[in-house]
């Protein structure tokens, strides 16, 4: 039933953006067996998505060839979900199940958008930002539509760079963060050395593109000459979004729109790291100099460890992996790169904090937890993540909480409570491995040791 | 190596450029992915297959992550339930 | 809550807890409500909400069957969320043997008034097509029922509310002393009598009952409307169920109204940590596929596991403690809590107000003497 195959190596890593391809790339140059596992059928987890055929910044180039030259296995297509024994993981495919046998572990499973409900966010054609440029690298056409970019972060502008490139026309990006908050950001950008560079090649791209700080989406309207429709059979087909109305400075504005890309900024992927046993600090999972857990030989680098862009994952990635081989002194070396990129980590995160007025967007009626659609009103009955959760179901959906979390984190303050396994859902049949060290036998019911 | 391809969404053909996903497919369409447990039509939301709006009925097989799958000719895709 | 002082004081706010909030506070008494968590958070969050009618012994049977009976007559008031639906339980029988199992179950229900039919194997696959060729038939009870347990104590608790019980949460309880309970803020809620509704950890409270932790685990998957009808259970759950001692697993499934599968059971002695026990998990869930094969594809979105509160006679406690004069327990109902919850609680009721019983006590009262333990 469960003949997966089983591997073993002295380190995986698991998340194979920026922050894994440098860890493996840098332990398996020092000479260690490494494999590098992402559910992804390419490598390059979100920021690099499309592996080395999209590969549009040197730096991606560069590791995905220094990755290549090292000789790290590259596992792909596999979703890690589930530690049944210690030193184990299992992974699930499309077509299978593998057992993961590691003596090291380095956790770079990235971050994921945050999205705010606000009335009509669940119609079709309201995505993510990254959402959105996700569905344009799949293939999505985008000539010629026009694209709402709200939210907040600078995956804002990222986005909207992208979109153009492909030739959307960007009506327009919504930043819920301050002027003078963007100002002291773009100031602080000039004590980044790289990010000059970064930000007058994306100033250049964004020219002629309107931006508006302290706006933010209100409504999401879909097709009206549809609404009468709306109670027939086959109408789900037709209703999707058509204009978004935004907070402008205080002023509501609408605009027509095909798409309209919406996140708020990013969280990280700490599910993983939570059912492993380590330590998490202020939602962020801790890590000392050497980018080591609470848990003993599992090392985290990334995202889940601050919200820090790629240049940080890039650092914290290399040190974990020599870290991860013992390679203390050079990885001590980097300790100088990697705090002056965490401080443009922690200007990000003062820049892009969410403003209180947000907590405000939801109606009575919008819904919060989209797996079961459970609306506002209801969960405002309840005075805990874990009360919500048991008495409406919020959160037990398949995206676990991924999605309602974070906003109900922001809408009510709640703290979430314990991971469970499975971290993704699996396949019944593959929940089902047993351990190695017992031997599996027929079992008949009341009479097990 | 063909340019574009046809999967069928909700029995009707629908060309879209190879290796395109799913998810694309049926947005190319209008079509939704699933309907939601209140009957709300839902489609991709974070493209990277954590959020799950984007399952669809795939050749049969309920509940796949259309954003993650590759499209391949003659795919027969369907929205969720 | 001040000082006020109530004619009741309940410690332990799940379905048991609940259930006896609703029954005093109907009777017009003054009730208060204690819990360290929130409604319902303990065995009823992590249970399957089957209702059903046992056969394991007399006593077992009475108050299932009284209780089971009182949920039918209360489903009419419970809200959406509360999911109550009549599935019915088919207990599934593999071979012959189980057969002629099912066959005495079937006189023994009749005997005594419960509806139940047998089902050849024909008969079984078009009930419940999904199951495997081969299985050779089952028993049919329709009466049983499903439904998703903390809404139902949430609904009880809040039926008790409007009638005038308070209700304290996350507050833990660390002492019941002689009338009164002590909260660890120090804070003390006075009752004329007090109830242990605690459940798995009933013996912290109370020093000296006999109530000892039995681990389950439970899958939850997607959803497939149509794939499951039924409750259904296979009858070797019933050795599981009886045997004191051995860890075991039995294939029990449920379908959740939204169209998700629930599969279960295990029982494990001697686990105390609430972590997924990889072993008993692979074991149940092969044990589920071997009865329907097509749970394999499934998609599994949530494990948990969660604690019974299990007593030597597999009886639950229900009645005054010996030697604590205002203190009665309410706890130690094993796999039966939801189904028996709302009996418990009329029967605890009437003991305290003098009212006349409808199922005799004496096999559930904590003073019984324990003639033997039973080793399977």
């Amino acid at each position: 039933m469960n003949n997966g195959a089983r591997q073993g190596f002295e380190i995986f890593v698991i998340g194979g953006g920026p922050a894994g391809i440098a860890a493996a790339a840098c332990a398996a140059e020092a000479g260690a067996q490494v494999a590098i596992v992402d559910e992804n059928l390419t490598l390059g987890g979100q920021i690099w998505r499309g592996g080395t055929a999209e590969a549009d910044s040197s730096d991606a180039s560069h590791w995905h060839s220094r990755l290549k030259t090292a000789g790290v296995v590259t596992l792909c297509g596999k979703r890690v979900f589930h530690q049944p024994e210690a030193g184990v993981l299992l992974a699930e495919s499309a077509d299978g199940l593998s057992h993961l046998r590691y003596r090291t572990l380095i956790l770079a499973t990235g971050a994921r958008e945050r999205f705010l409900p606000f009335p009509g966010w669940t119609l079709p054609n309201v995505a993510g930002a990254g959402g959105l440029q996700a569905l344009v690298k799949s293939g999505l056409p985008i000539q010629c539509k026009q694209v709402v970019v709200a939210g907040t972060g600078p995956l804002l502008l990222a986005v909207a760079s992208y979109l153009r490139k492909h030739g959307a026309e960007i009506v327009l990006i919504c930043e819920q963060a301050s002027w003078s908050k963007l100002a002291r950001f773009g100031i602080a950008l000039f004590g980044h050395a790289g990010k000059i560079g970064q930000s007058f090649q994306l100033a250049k791209e964004l020219k002629g593109i309107p931006f508006a700080a302290n706006s933010w989406p209100v409504i999401a309207h879909e097709a009206k000459a549809h609404e009468e429709k709306a109670q027939g059979n086959n109408a789900q087909g037709n209703r999707v979004l058509e204009a978004v109305t935004i907070s402008r400075a205080g002023k509501p504005t609408t605009l027509k729109c095909d798409y309209l890309a919406c996140g708020f900024h990013l969280v990280p992927n700490c599910e993983l790291p939570i059912l492993l046993g380590c330590r998490i600090l202020n939602g962020y999972v801790q890590v000392n100099d050497f980018q080591e857990t609470s848990v003993e030989k599992i090392f985290c680098a990334g995202e889940p460890t601050g919200i820090g862009g790629v240049d940080l994952a890039l650092m914290e990635g290399q040190i974990a992996g020599l870290a991860a081989v013992g390679r203390r002194s050079e990885a001590q070396a980097l300790f100088g790169k990697r705090e002056k990129f965490r401080r443009f980590a922690r200007i990000l995160e003062e820049t892009f904090r969410l403003r209180p007025e947000l907590r405000n967007l939801p109606s009575d009626d919008t819904l919060v937890c989209r797996c079961e659609d459970v609306p506002l009103s209801r969960l405002r009955e309840h005075s805990s993540w874990r009360a919500a959760k048991l008495h409406t179901r919020c959160g037990m959906g398949p995206c676990q909480g991924r999605i309602c979390g974070p906003a109900t984190e922001f809408l009510f303050q709640w703290n979430p409570d314990s991971i469970r396994p499975p971290v993704f859902p699996a396949r019944v049949e593959n929940l089902a491995a047993m351990p190695a060290q017992s031997q599996p036998r027929s079992v008949a019911p009341a009479e097990l040791e | 190596m063909p340019n574009e391809i046809i999967v069928r969404v909700n029995g009707a053909p629908v060309s879209v450029p190879a290796g395109a996903t799913v998810a694309v497919a049926m947005m190319m369409a209008s079509q939704p992915c699933r309907t939601s447990v209140t009957g709300e039509p839902r489609s991709t939301l974070c493209g990277m297959g954590i959020c799950f709006e984007c399952r669809a009925i795939v050749n049969g097989i309920p509940h796949s992550r259309s954003c993650q799958l590759p499209c391949e000719p003659e795919m027969d895709v369907r929205t969720d339930e | 809550m001040g000082k006020e002082s109530y004619d009741v004081v309940i410690v332990g706010a799940g379905i048991v807890g609940a259930a006896c909030a609703d029954a005093f506070a109907g009777r017009g008494m003054r009730v208060a409500v204690v819990d360290r968590d929130v409604i319902g958070s303990g065995a009823t969050a992590a249970g399957m909400g089957h209702i059903v009618v046992m056969d394991d012994s007399e006593a077992q049977f009475a108050l299932t069957n009284y209780s089971q009976r009182l949920w039918q007559e209360l489903h009419t008031e419970l809200p959406d969320d509360v999911e109550y639906e009549q599935r019915g339980t088919i207990w599934v029988a593999a071979d012959e043997e189980e057969m002629v199992e099912v066959r005495r179950k079937r006189d023994y229900y009749q005997q005594r008034g419960v509806a139940v039919e047998v089902l050849d194997a024909t008969q079984l696959k078009e009930a419940e097509p999904n199951l495997r060729d081969g299985l050779c038939g089952g028993l049919l009870v329709p009466g049983d029922a499903v439904l998703y347990p903390p809404c139902a104590a949430r609904f009880l608790m809040n039926r008790a509310q409007k009638r005038g019980a308070r209700l304290r949460l996350g507050a833990s309880v660390p002492e019941i002393l002689e009338g009164r309970v002590r909260l660890s803020d120090g804070q003390e809620i006075v009752g004329d009598i007090v109830v242990n509704a605690t459940g798995a950890n009933a013996a912290e409270l109370t020093p000296g009952i006999e109530i000892k932790k039995r681990k389950g685990h439970l899958v939850i998957t997607d959803r497939y409307p149509g794939f499951l009808r039924h409750q259904l259970v296979e009858l070797g759950y019933l050795k599981s169920a009886h045997s004191v001692a051995r860890d075991s697993v039995a294939f029990n499934v449920q379908p959740r109204r939204t169209g998700q599968i629930l599969i279960g059971s295990s029982r494990q002695y001697g686990a105390e940590h609430k972590e997924v026990d990889q072993i008993m998990l692979a074991k149940m869930l092969r044990r589920a596929q071997e009865y329907m094969p097509a749970l394999g594809c499934m998609s599994a979105l949530r494990v948990w596991t969660g604690f019974r509160a299990a007593t030597p006679d597999k009886l639950p406690l229900i009645g005054p403690c010996p030697e604590r004069k205002s203190l009665f327990l309410a706890t130690g109902h094993e796999g039966l809590g939801i189904t028996t919850s709302l009996g418990t609680a009329r029967i605890l009721a009437d003991q305290v107000t003098g009212a006349r019983r409808e199922i005799p006590v004496e096999p559930y009262l904590p003073s019984r003497t324990i003639a033997d333990h039973v080793h399977a």
